[in-house]
């Protein structure tokens, strides 16, 4: 049986674990890449390699008697240790292996260091053995290392004995040392060193800024899609890990297909599917299923006379995506819903099947915890600087175009100026409303203005309200979510007679996307007369709460944004899907790992909503956004 | 010892497992956390349970084309163990080996009146089967451990000729599946009892009711999960003979009073 150690989901990137061998060596010396950062003056602590071991505490005595090593009976092998398909840069042999702590069985085999082959055997017991005899550890070592000179017989004696006396409180020592030997045992805490574990690893295949629904996916379907299991390395930074403004949590919770765009369909449909399935794709064993608590009681989109030709040529493009959504004049309409007001109404568009409403929170938990079960890391942070390198290229055009490639990251903690900076290989951009601060970060948009280069990502956070509302006679169990001609939509909202819904507001009155407050004049003013006319119970409401939230507004063409920037080869886009995203985040996660994994979409053809139609152009409009 | 990874698996164990099985379960559970061996090997239980109902969910279109849908849809229904009548027949059951009577082959044209599924695994996918009988006048789904509200939002197809719907102990359909049965404006009974992941029973009950304005909604009593007014409190009850014992119950309408276990007259 292959067994689990309490080390074994935390320490995945330090290999066998090391032993006290290593760390000896690991502790003494400043690593050339040390895994903690500071951009203040460190303490020489910080300048230790740090890992989930921890080092060896060696008291400064025992320092000094480390000095009897050569470096170069240290050979530090090649492949740092660490999961199988990392990232590792080439080190240099380092002279007291500050990559040590990861140091592979080749340190060991060293066959100059004979303390190291017969420490192979050495587990922790043995050596808490050999301290509690009173050898020292100290002791033990220099015995072995001393080629010749000093007869053995000589350092068989306590090593205090030496010097002709003994140093006082020696229990004390040894209680010391013991203490320190049981805080590098696997599953206690090890407090002797600073703690590293709030930081992202120092490597990853791809990282992906934003964790919500959005970037959850992507992570999901890398991971899903990888050829082999723990082929790729995937680290997810979230800045807030409550999501207090993320859009996800935040959001409505609405699935339809009812669009314009066949791809738009498409995902949603996937999603509906993904969603049904959700228990099959996200199981996690000792879970219990998920339940998204579906309400399928479809979309309702209703249509004056001027939009009535658009919504037909729609609702025929949906049907032959395969979406089942059927048209109904106004008198099927009074027939089939009594509490509506037909007035100004031509047509309506239904969703019959796989439309509704969920709940995204147990959605992003369900993501979470399968991505944990996968082995992706998460980590709180900020994303706040990419280091690329750049390199000159000439097109078949002969023009000289500068292709950028991000190598590293940095992730800066919380309330503190730590940083820590992860080298990737590829940079997936999910971070919501906040995605053109991190394209900008990568210098995309930096360049004058009508080029490539110079073209901004257009996404950016537009503040929504939703309002809750308790109504005692308004519209019954079958409610549909009901979107109005002016724009304003309500869903029911439980069995209590509580309905929200809210309302888009036009282009001159966006509200100021600065904080989250609620403007409570908008549902007087703009939602609740539109809403009291269609729906004639609704005179009477009274507002229970509301909330506020971003949608990632593209101000192009209103779809998102996805795959690989032109320039910047390795970040990829999945954002910008402007109040639609949660519906189609399964889909296009999907289609983000194709492309970074085959270089292609392969089951649905994204191609319309790449970067490149910012530069040229083309708009790939959708026209029922709510 | 792989019983209890079953019980794990359907959402239809609503039943509290008892002594033993609980420390089955919990002594599976820490090997699970223990060992990568146990996980992957539940892991793969669980995709072979799971592959096998998508299996009996397959979709007959071959035999729809050959002898028509109403066969086609009688057959999954048979095959699942379920039941089927048709239009001036007789109840085809299939025996407890699972064989049934091969006559309905030639009954090309008859349509399906009734079809009893209960404690069939038909899922989401196995209702393109069943929706292929266009003129089911009842069904019941009874017991089913895969029909949850994905599905109910399938059944409006059948709007024109369904009228008797049984749901009753379906552990996975909750209030917001039975909002979308106001498609069968023809349903003229409607059986909701005994749903476990109703939140509300009697309230749901009202709601319903109230959509299906024809239909004899039955199964929950409305006064179920009502609270006790302020003029029912709980009584001390006195049993006669013997005056040592002082019971508080709380007086309902429908509660017996509880026989207290004192060997008095147990």
């Amino acid at each position: 049986m292959v067994k689990k150690s309490s080390m074994a989901a935390a320490a995945e990137e330090l290999g066998p674990a090391p032993g006290i061998q290593a760390a000896i060596a690991a502790a003494s010396c400043c690593a050339k890449r040390g895994t903690r950062h500071t951009s203040g003056p460190g303490n020489p602590l910080n300048a230790l390699p740090l890992g989930k071991l921890g080092a060896l505490p060696i008291s400064a005595r025992g320092r000094a008697g480390l000095t009897y090593l050569k470096a170069s009976q240290w050979r530090v092998g090649a492949g740092l240790g660490g999961a199988p398909g990392e990232v590792t840069g080439r080190q240099p042999p380092i002279a007291w292996g500050g990559g040590a702590l990861r140091a592979t069985g080749q340190l060991a085999r060293s066959s100059e260091w004979r303390l190291v082959r017969s420490s192979d055997r050495w587990d922790n017991s043995e050596a808490a053995v050999r301290l509690s005899e009173g050898a020292g550890l100290r002791g033990a070592m220099i015995r072995r290392v001393l080629p010749h000179g000093l007869g053995r017989g000589l350092l068989t004696r306590r090593p205090g004995t030496r010097r002709g006396g003994f140093s006082l409180d020696w229990d004390g020592k040894v209680s010391e040392i013991k203490k320190k030997i049981k805080s590098i045992l696997p599953g206690t805490p090890c407090d002797v060193l600073p703690d590293t574990s709030h930081l992202p690893p120092e490597h990853s295949d791809v990282v992906v800024v934003g964790g919500g629904v959005l970037g959850l996916s992507v992570a999901y379907w890398l991971k899903q899609l990888e050829n082999r299991r723990g082929g790729m390395r995937v680290l997810v930074v979230e800045r807030d890990h409550t999501y207090s403004q993320a859009s996800t949590g935040l959001s409505v919770g609405g699935i339809c297909q009812q669009f314009s765009l066949p791809e738009n369909i498409q995902l949603s449909l996937f999603s509906a599917s993904f969603l049904r399935n959700i228990n099959e794709y996200l199981a996690v064993t000792n879970a219990p299923p998920l339940d998204l608590q579906f309400n399928p009681s479809g979309y309702l989109l209703l249509a004056s006379e001027k939009d009535a030709a658009a919504m037909e040529s729609n609702v025929k493009v949906q049907k032959q995506e395969g979406a089942k959504v059927c048209l109904m004049s106004p008198d099927q309409l009074r027939n089939k819903f009594p509490w509506i007001n037909t007035e100004g109404v031509a047509l309506a568009s239904y969703g019959m099947e796989n439309e509704g409403w969920f709940d995204p929170w147990c959605l992003l938990h369900g993501l979470r915890q399968k991505l944990m079960s996968m082995g992706v890391f998460f980590c709180q942070g900020e994303v706040t600087r990419f280091v690329t390198s750049s390199q000159r290229m000439m097109t078949t055009d002969d023009e000289m175009v500068t292709l950028k490639s991000i190598h590293e990251v940095h992730v800066k903690m919380d309330h503190s100026l730590e940083y820590q900076p992860v080298e990737c290989a590829i940079v997936i951009n999910a971070a919501g409303a906040w995605s053109a601060q991190i394209a900008a970060l990568a210098g995309i948009g930096k360049g004058p203005p009508g080029t490539l280069q110079g073209t901004k990502l257009p996404v950016e956070p537009r503040k929504r309200y939703v309002y809750v509302w308790h109504c005692p006679q308004g519209p019954g169990l079958e409610t549909p979510l009901v979107a109005d001609t002016s724009g304003a939509y309500f869903r029911r909202e439980g069995l209590g007679s509580n309905y929200l819904g809210g309302r888009s507001p036009a282009e001159e009155e966006e509200p100021d996307p600065a904080n989250l407050e609620v403007d409570h004049d908008f549902f007087q003013e703009k939602v609740w007369p539109h809403l009291a006319l269609r729906v004639p119970a609704f005179e009477t409401l009274k507002v229970q709460t509301a909330w506020a939230g971003y949608y990632d507004y593209n101000t192009f063409d209103q779809n998102g944004v996805v795959g690989p920037h032109p320039l910047v080869v390795n970040m990829y886009f999945a954002t910008g899907f402007s109040g639609h995203g949660l519906q189609q985040a399964p889909g296009v996660g999907r289609a983000v790992a194709e492309m970074i994994l085959e270089g292609s979409f392969q089951t649905i053809d994204l191609s319309p909503f790449l970067f490149n139609r910012f530069y040229l152009g083309e708009k790939t409009q959708e026209n029922n956004i709510m | 010892m792989w019983n209890g990874t079953r019980g794990i698996h359907r959402l239809g164990g609503a039943v509290v497992p008892e002594g033993n099985q609980k420390k089955e379960r919990k002594m599976l559970q820490f090997l699970n956390n223990h060992f990568y061996d146990v996980e992957a090997l539940r892991g793969y239980l669980l995709q072979r349970e799971m592959s096998k109902v998508h299996l009996k969910n397959r979709s007959f279109t071959w035999l729809e084309e050959q002898h028509g849908p109403y066969s086609a849809g009688a057959f999954f229904i048979l095959k699942q163990g379920g039941a089927v009548k048709f239009r001036d027949k007789e109840w085809i059951r299939p025996d407890k080996y699972g064989h049934f009577s091969p006559e309905f082959w030639n009954f090309r044209e008859v349509p399906v009146e009734a079809v009893d599924a209960s404690d069939c695994e038909i899922n989401y996918e196995g209702l393109d089967n069943l929706l292929l009988l266009k003129e089911l006048q009842s069904l019941s789904l009874q017991r089913c451990p895969h029909v949850d509200d994905w599905c109910l939002s399938r059944l409006y197809p059948l709007a024109d000729s369904l009228q008797e719907l049984s749901l009753a102990g379906c552990p996975r359909v909750s209030e917001r599946g039975l909002a979308c049965l106001h498609h069968l404006q023809n349903l003229r009974r409607l059986d909701i009892s005994d749903l476990p992941a109703v939140s509300n029973p009697g309230l749901t009950q009202i709601l319903v009711e109230e959509m299906l304005p024809n239909c004899q909604v039955v199964g929950v009593d409305w006064a179920e999960g009502l609270k006790l007014g302020p003029e029912e409190h709980e009584v001390p009850v006195f049993i006669p003979g013997c005056p040592w014992l002082k019971v508080t119950a709380p007086v309902t309408l429908r509660q017996p009073f509880p026989c207290p276990s004192s060997g008095l007259g147990r």
